[in-house]
């Protein structure tokens, strides 16, 4: 139904101006794809197939690597806690999303923002709170019933805490679109409820499932920071990345294993290819917005059940909250605000927070203008072609890419004598680049997700009314998206607030982020002043939620009341 | 003409401040030493060279090591001041280091500086690799206090021992290049085998061992002299132990960047990083110091200290490393599934 209600394409022998426009479009998001994430990973990766004197090596690298001892056991390891993470994460984020959306239970606004918490503090945070909590010294070690936090529970369980949002966020745009008529028509047929569930609700979210999955999955593959912290020797893909490229500075065979990880993205291509063409936008012109209606029997279970996520969530944070305030974990536990004088661990005290805030501003502001254009430009511009089906490819790859081989690709192409980009290099502009593209894929998929809820027809009518395609994604898009915009703009500024893994190699003497700050105090060893540190940011970052909570709540009363 | 007028006026008062903005020349230094001795020894620096600015770029050796190497094609560090001789052996191998021998570098400990002419690295100081002990720990499991690397063979240290992964952290490979020096390689292999059995965890970073053991996670932790420093201050029951046996161990070194744009206040640094001021502010943290008769006033070190590093030749255990390494994980990585 999607070719039928693109009329404009093709049906005029000349290029109209909107044709102009989405193309011009286009080309602005192949140069930023381009410029900032192809060719600086080209340049790493093409070091895969180089020897260390810099001579053509073949595939001679790739054999190397495939004779390592314990990779058949990483590369099985990776992907058994990658796809239990899954599945333990997808349901429980769709049932919380489903809550969020489809129910009248009771502060949605409170869950919403809970809900973000992993997201919103750097993961030392956890990391050390499951120290804390099932460590040797833990207050609750017992429930492990002898086994070891420091190996695959540690992983899968920090990892669950750790994708949570970035699922359950995909699910809640997922969710909150529906028309209304096709439950109407659902019951009026006497289906059942789980038909409903099963007929309706499920397709319409299909997409949305299949991101969450893909998301979660490929985030577990690629993290290395917490199999690093909590992992043990338990090996797993990311931490050879580690291994090579800081361990021992063999950039060849970190380019390798970066390679073999994109797998994960050509999978994750695939996936979004299927699920569009088995797609139908659930939001048609003549929608009805669906309003949950109160029922106990479903309202009450999905609260318990959130109340439930939301405690344990806040119960982490809230250890390690606690962490910061105490002298010395586990030998005195006596509490000061000592740990906040950050000055006494590290000359640059709080200057690494104000710096934090503005690089993360700078990469909210300018990323989500960005996100959302080019997700709207490859969403209903030309379909056809080669450029756009390797833009959408493109933008899928960040996700898969580990933070350490796109920070080491930045320095490599970024520094290079003959780049004249190379001013951007050592200031707070290169940070922002990269964190803006390390993060690009799950803004990507938020702004795609909203947009594939809407109707082409909406372009169609203001086409057929002579209404330039710009002033239509100004005046009616972007408002109906307002919400996922909002959603994206926080997740990047959060995203930019506790980054680590791919700064560590472009921060310059006088630009030092926060979260950097935080790994370097712990690895001194006052992780007391880590964690305070680390609560600072949280600090910044939920006010940032709830900023957007408050904003959301005027902005809906604003542009959302066709809904009702 | 009036806002002729007016330019001139505004660049009049900013000129001068320019001016003397620039007569400070800003080196920017990569490091690795620990974050409480960036203060002083940027004070130090800057009290003897009035005109030099020192800004730091401070990271853990692995990755400063590898942004330095990727940063090759157009240093941005001028200055390399206080990182492992082994990186910038690594680092003389890719010509990336300006030969300069600074002034009174002769003076130094001729196994703690360059043996190239004219030299491309100068030694500050030396760490060793050492055991951080937790005494509440041992004293709930009953753990002896070692005090040689036999000692932890016994199998009371069974699941209690952690270090770090030689492959990810160079802490560990230091401590195996102790082991070489001091048994040999059959020798090391031998007691590595051994010692396995009794390892609870291989880490990825060099400082989780002694911090683990200063939380009572583990009771053993393999990692460096002067981690423990920190971790006592702040009242972790835990003991530093230098193993009588031979410990391997690393030098602090100074390097200029080949390719540098500030060539004469980098040689100006690399000589002050030799003088004896400069000596007795790393004494302070350290206690082998590579210009002989700087006393250092660090506490806690044995008196014959010195005579329990391993005589090592830095030069060919570099060019062994990735061999050793992968013998290393052939043995020890594959056979990674948690214990106890």
């Amino acid at each position: 139904m999607s070719e039928a209600a693109l009329p404009v394409v093709g049906s005029r022998p000349r290029l109209s101006a909107d044709q102009v426009a989405m193309r011009a479009g286009l080309w602005l998001a192949v140069a930023f794809l381009a410029l900032f994430l192809v060719l600086p990973l080209g340049t790493l990766l093409m070091r895969a197939f180089e020897t260390p004197q810099g001579g053509f090596a073949g595939v001679a690298n790739f054999r190397d690597y495939a004779s390592t001892p314990a990779l058949l056991a990483a590369a099985w390891n990776s992907l058994w806690t990658a796809a239990l993470t899954a599945v333990v994460v997808v349901p429980l984020a769709f049932l919380y999303a489903y809550g969020l959306t489809r129910s009248c239970m009771p502060a949605k606004a409170a869950f919403r923002a809970v809900m973000m918490l992993p997201l919103l503090a750097p993961s030392l945070l956890p990391a050390l709170a499951l120290i804390y909590l099932f460590g040797n010294q833990g207050m609750l070690r017992g429930v492990l019933l002898g086994h070891s936090i420091y190996g695959p529970i540690g992983i899968v369980v920090a990892q669950v805490f750790y994708c949570f949002p970035s699922a359950a966020l995909i699910l809640a745009v997922a969710l909150s679109t529906a028309d209304a008529r096709l439950y109407e028509a659902a019951s009026a047929l006497k289906a059942s409820r789980v038909r409903i569930f099963r007929t309706v609700t499920l397709p319409g979210a299909r997409y949305g499932l299949v991101s969450a999955l893909v998301v979660v999955f490929t985030l577990v593959m690629t993290d290395f920071g917490i199999p690093k912290v909590i992992g043990g020797q338990f090996p797993v893909l990311a931490t050879d990345v580690y291994k090579q490229v800081v361990g021992l500075q063999n950039f060849n065979m970190g380019a390798v294993v970066g390679i073999v990880l994109l797998a994960p993205a050509v999978l994750a291509y695939l996936l979004d290819r299927w699920a569009t063409r088995q797609r139908a936008a659930t939001l048609s012109g003549r929608a009805v917005p669906l309003r949950p209606l109160p029922r106990r029997q479903r309202d009450v279970p999905l609260l318990v059940l959130c109340l439930v996520i939301a405690a344990v969530l806040v119960g982490i944070v809230g250890v390690a909250a606690w962490g910061s305030l105490i002298r010395f974990w586990p030998y005195n536990l006596s509490l000061t605000l000592d740990n906040y004088d950050f000055a006494r661990f590290d000359a640059s005290g709080w200057d690494t927070v104000w710096l934090s805030v503005r690089m993360a501003t700078l990469v909210a502001v300018i990323g989500t203008v960005i996100v959302f254009i080019i997700a709207y430009v490859l969403e209903r511009g030309a379909q056809d072609g080669v450029l756009p089906k390797l833009a959408r490819f493109a933008a899928s790859v960040p996700l898969a890419v580990p933070g350490l081989v796109l920070g080491l690709a930045y320095v490599l192409f970024f520094n290079h004598p003959a780049n004249p980009l190379g001013f951007l290099y050592g200031a707070v502009a290169i940070l922002v680049l990269n964190s803006l593209v390390h993060f690009y894929t799950v803004g990507h998929l938020t702004a795609v997700t909203a947009i594939r809820q809407l109707d082409p027809e909406f372009e169609a009518v203001s086409a057929s009314m002579r209404v330039p395609v710009w002033v239509t994604f100004g005046r009616v898009i972007v408002p109906i998206c307002l919400p996922a915009i909002l959603e994206i703009a926080v997740y990047l500024f959060v995203s930019a607030m506790t980054t680590v893994s791919a700064v560590i190699f472009l921060y310059g003497p006088d630009t030092k982020p926060a979260a950097i700050a935080v790994v370097h105090m712990d690895e001194a060893g006052q992780a007391s002043a880590a964690a305070a540190m680390a609560v600072v940011i949280l600090g910044i970052t939920t006010a940032a939620k709830v900023g957007q909570l408050a904003v959301g709540a005027v902005v809906a009363r604003l542009t959302q009341a066709w809904r009702r | 003409m009036r806002r002729l007028a007016l330019i001139a006026i505004a660049l009049a008062g900013v000129l001068p401040a320019a001016a003397q903005a620039q007569q400070r020349t800003r080196l920017t230094v990569y490091t690795a030493l620990e974050n409480e001795q960036l203060q002083p020894f940027k004070q130090a620096a800057e009290a003897a060279l009035r005109d030099v600015e020192i800004a730091w770029v401070r990271d853990s050796t692995g990755v400063i090591t590898a942004r330095l190497i990727a940063e090759r094609a157009n240093p941005r560090a001028d200055v390399v001041w206080g990182l492992s001789v082994f990186s910038l052996l690594q680092m003389e191998g890719l010509d990336m280091l300006e030969p300069y021998t600074p002034a009174g570098a002769d003076a130094l400990r001729p196994s703690m500086r360059s043996d190239r002419s004219p030299m491309t690295w100068t030694g500050m100081d030396a760490f060793v690799s050492a055991i951080c002990f937790n005494t509440v720990v041992a004293q709930q499991r009953n753990l002896p206090r070692p005090s040689t690397w036999d000692d932890l063979l016994n199998p009371a240290f069974r699941g209690q021992i952690v270090m770090p992964n030689p492959n990810s952290s160079g802490t560990g490979f230091l401590t195996m290049a102790g082991w070489i020096g001091r048994r040999g390689e059959a020798g090391a292999w031998d007691f590595m085998t051994r010692l396995h059995d009794n390892i609870q965890q291989y880490t990825h970073s060099g400082s989780a061992p002694c911090n683990n053991a200063a939380r009572g996670e583990f009771g053993v932790g393999i990692s460096l002299d002067m981690r423990a420093v920190t971790l006592r201050n702040q009242g972790a029951p835990i003991e530093i132990i230098v193993p009588t046996d031979g410990v391997g161990f690393d030098l602090e070194a100074t390097a200029i960047m080949r390719g540098t744009r500030n060539l004469d206040a980098a040689k100006r640094l690399a000589d002050f990083a030799v003088s004896r001021a400069a000596m007795t502010v790393y004494g302070r943290f350290y206690a082998l110091l590579a210009l002989p008769g700087v006393d250092p006033s660090v506490q806690g070190y044995p008196a014959e200290f010195s005579q329990r590093l391993v005589d090592a030749d830095f030069r060919a255990i570099a060019l062994q490393r990735d061999r050793l390494l992968r013998d290393w994980s052939a043995r020890f990585d594959g056979k990674s599934a948690p214990r106890n």
